[in-house]
């Protein structure tokens, strides 16, 4: 009986083959024990697997919209890797991107009659700026009180998303918008400018692009990155050099949330156009598991944030053909998340059968 | 004050509380064990769906609780199993756990949302948190067994050395939370609201998460912070019902801003949380070579 089940047994060296492999792996093993859940509900899971992975991606169309999707999730992803490197588990994403879009869509809403080409860039810093503020209380709170941000990140998503809705149904409401919780239209330069006639794919998919290469070069050519590296592996050794890790939560934080805000502003501006209740679907924590199956690393994220955004999709379409309920793809979201997490074991020890 | 309108707001100060008092000190035994459960809002949500189709399908009370608490066990196996068998990290897991609850929880209640049922008596449940608490204080510092737990979370290589099986008492503890947190939920959705409703919890996960905190790691503290909490989010609703010119949006952050604050008075003072934290907390345990 033994024979069959696996000694663990350290490596000496952690394996980067592995280090990639694994997210590969936690792909397929996810699609297998999808296919397992739909042949369970009754339905052929080649044609349900199909409808969900391989269909919303067969158009034009649905390509742009894969990409509308993966554009935030990149964008709060490679924030996140700021904080995660350096072993700040900020999870709070969802209520910066919410401030973000607070505070750039209210410019929006402030201009609303105004066209003028300074328009847009003075929401997207509006929006950098609400998120990093946002972000700055959990960074504040774990410097100078050592408040444990996981907590306090995660209750500011709630007071973010009441400050929304107060917002939209009470001074920001739209005028001429009835009763629905609401606000204006922004102006026409106010928006995000599409890339493609007739299709949704916007203009935030750029900005997104040059910051993960923004981000990218920051991790491996400046000292900062290598100090979120150092603390990250060994707050010892960091100490030791002289790192300040309070500087480092400071910008951690602040690039994290100044990028959800954005993503935030991006998505008002771009796909929606003013600001109500429901701006985001959980994109904040959704990109946690996308910044976990990419690795923290630039390529890895633009993969994993097209992977998880077609799960949106898939879940969309499943719901329209299969009567399947859309919270599918949080399902498949999490499955995901735990079989990376599982077969993470095979970065830093080896499996051994037992002769 | 008249007395009627006090004894109605202590009436359902107890009864919005206890299901932080389950969840809360689910938790605190799983971390006492020295393993961070972040998965206390999905699990509860689980528990909380479980709990009202079986209620729904069948129309038996002792059923749909006895469910409920199995998807509890069975959420937080998986969670073990990750954490103490493939030593996964803790934190990214619970996140796992609970975002995976949320989506399982909103797909299998799908068709149940404002199904209506009949409500069961909370105070059985009111009486009965009090009683686990009081349980769980004497287990842990008037029994061995309580003993060997809290040496697990302090130190588990001597406990090990001692002879103890570190993943098994983990295994239980988890096994433990996960159980209560869904009887917290199950709770939510058959006695205090009655029905479901995606996202019903509405973060109290989240906040029994901090309660264990605001505890520094005592049983008997669980009761008072999550008294502190549950005072807070009625008495806000209250202050709603008495005219005062706010509008409800900024009421119904109360609870969220008390949690904070609470968990900033707490945690200012470093040294406490560092003697009051279990000290392998979050740390896994390998015994292999």
């Amino acid at each position: 009986m033994n024979k069959f089940i696996p000694i663990i047994i350290s490596r000496p060296q952690s394996s980067n083959l592995m280090n990639v492999l694994v997210p590969v792996i936690a792909v397929i093993l996810t699609l297998l024990t999808g296919s397992i859940i739909f042949s369970i509900m009754g339905f052929n899971p080649f044609f349900a697997l199909h409808t969900f992975f391989i269909s919303p991606i067969s158009t034009s169309y649905g390509i742009s919209e894969l990409l509308v999707k993966a554009t935030p999730l990149a964008l709060i992803a490679i924030g996140l890797a700021f904080c995660f490197k350096n072993n700040i588990y900020n999870i709070g994403a969802e209520g910066q991107l919410t401030m973000g879009a607070i505070f750039g869509g209210g410019i929006g809403i402030y201009f609303y009659d105004t066209n003028a080409f300074w328009l847009l860039p003075l929401m997207i810093l509006g929006g950098a700026i609400g998120g990093a503020l946002w972000a700055m209380i959990p960074a504040l709170l774990k410097t100078k009180f050592n408040t444990n941000e996981i907590l306090t990140s995660l209750m500011l998503v709630y007071v973010a998303l009441l400050i929304l809705d107060y917002l939209v149904v009470g001074p920001w409401k739209d005028p001429l918008g009835y009763s629905f919780p609401k606000t204006r239209q922004f102006s026409e330069s106010g928006r995000m400018p599409l890339l493609f006639a007739g299709l949704r794919v916007h203009f935030g998919l750029i900005i997104t692009l040059v910051l993960i290469f923004f981000s990218w070069f920051i991790f491996s050519k400046t000292i900062f990155g290598f100090q979120l590296k150092v603390s990250g592996y060994s707050p010892t050794a960091a100490r030791y050099a002289g790192f300040s890790q309070n500087i480092l939560v400071y910008l951690a934080f602040g690039i994290c949330g100044a990028f959800a805000g954005i993503a935030g502003l991006s998505e008002v501006s771009g796909p929606i156009g003013l600001l109500y209740r429901d701006i985001s679907p959980n994109y904040g924590f959704t990109a946690i598991i996308v910044a976990f199956l990419g690795r923290l690393h630039p390529i890895g994220i633009i993969f994993a944030s097209l992977i998880i955004a077609l799960t949106y999709l898939g879940a969309e379409d499943a719901q329209l053909f299969m009567q399947i309920p859309a919270a599918v793809g949080f399902v498949f979201q999490g499955l995901i998340l735990f079989y990376l997490l599982g077969a993470d074991l095979l970065v830093n020890y080896k499996l051994e059968f037992n002769k | 004050m008249d007395f009627e309108l006090l004894y109605g707001i202590v009436k359902i100060i107890l009864i919005a509380t206890t299901p932080l008092v389950f969840a809360g000190i689910g938790e605190l035994v799983t971390e006492k064990s020295g393993v961070l459960n972040l998965g206390v809002e999905g699990m509860m949500l689980v528990g909380a769906v479980t709990a009202f189709v079986t209620l729904v399908i069948t129309g038996n009370y002792i059923l749909a609780f006895t469910f409920s608490i199995l998807s509890g066990v069975i959420m937080s196996s998986l969670f073990a199993f990750l954490v103490l068998i493939l030593m996964s990290n803790q934190i990214a897991t619970g996140l796992a756990l609970t975002i995976f609850g949320i989506g399982l929880s909103s797909m299998i209640g799908k068709n149940y949302i404002g199904t209506p049922i009949e409500g069961l008596s909370p105070w059985f449940f009111v009486i009965f948190s009090f009683v686990i608490v009081f349980f769980i204080s004497y287990f842990f510092y008037k029994t061995k067994a309580g003993l060997i737990l809290r040496a697990v979370g302090e130190s588990h290589n001597s406990a090990h050395a001692l002879g103890y099986g570190v993943l098994k008492i983990r295994f239980c503890s988890i096994i433990f939370g996960g159980a209560m947190c869904a009887l917290a939920g199950s709770y939510m959705s058959i006695c205090y609201a009655p029905m479901w409703q995606e996202n019903m919890t509405a973060g109290r996960g989240w906040i029994a998460l901090a309660l264990v905190v605001f505890a520094t790691w005592k049983p008997g503290r669980i009761l008072i912070g999550a008294y502190i909490f549950g005072g807070v989010s009625i008495l806000q609703m209250n202050f709603q019902a008495w005219g005062l010119s706010l509008p409800g949006q900024f009421f119904n952050m109360a609870p969220y801003l008390a949690t904070l604050i609470v968990l900033v008075l707490i945690s200012s003072n470093k040294l406490r949380v560092k003697l009051s934290a279990p000290a392998s907390l979050t740390i896994p345990f390998f015994k292999g070579r």
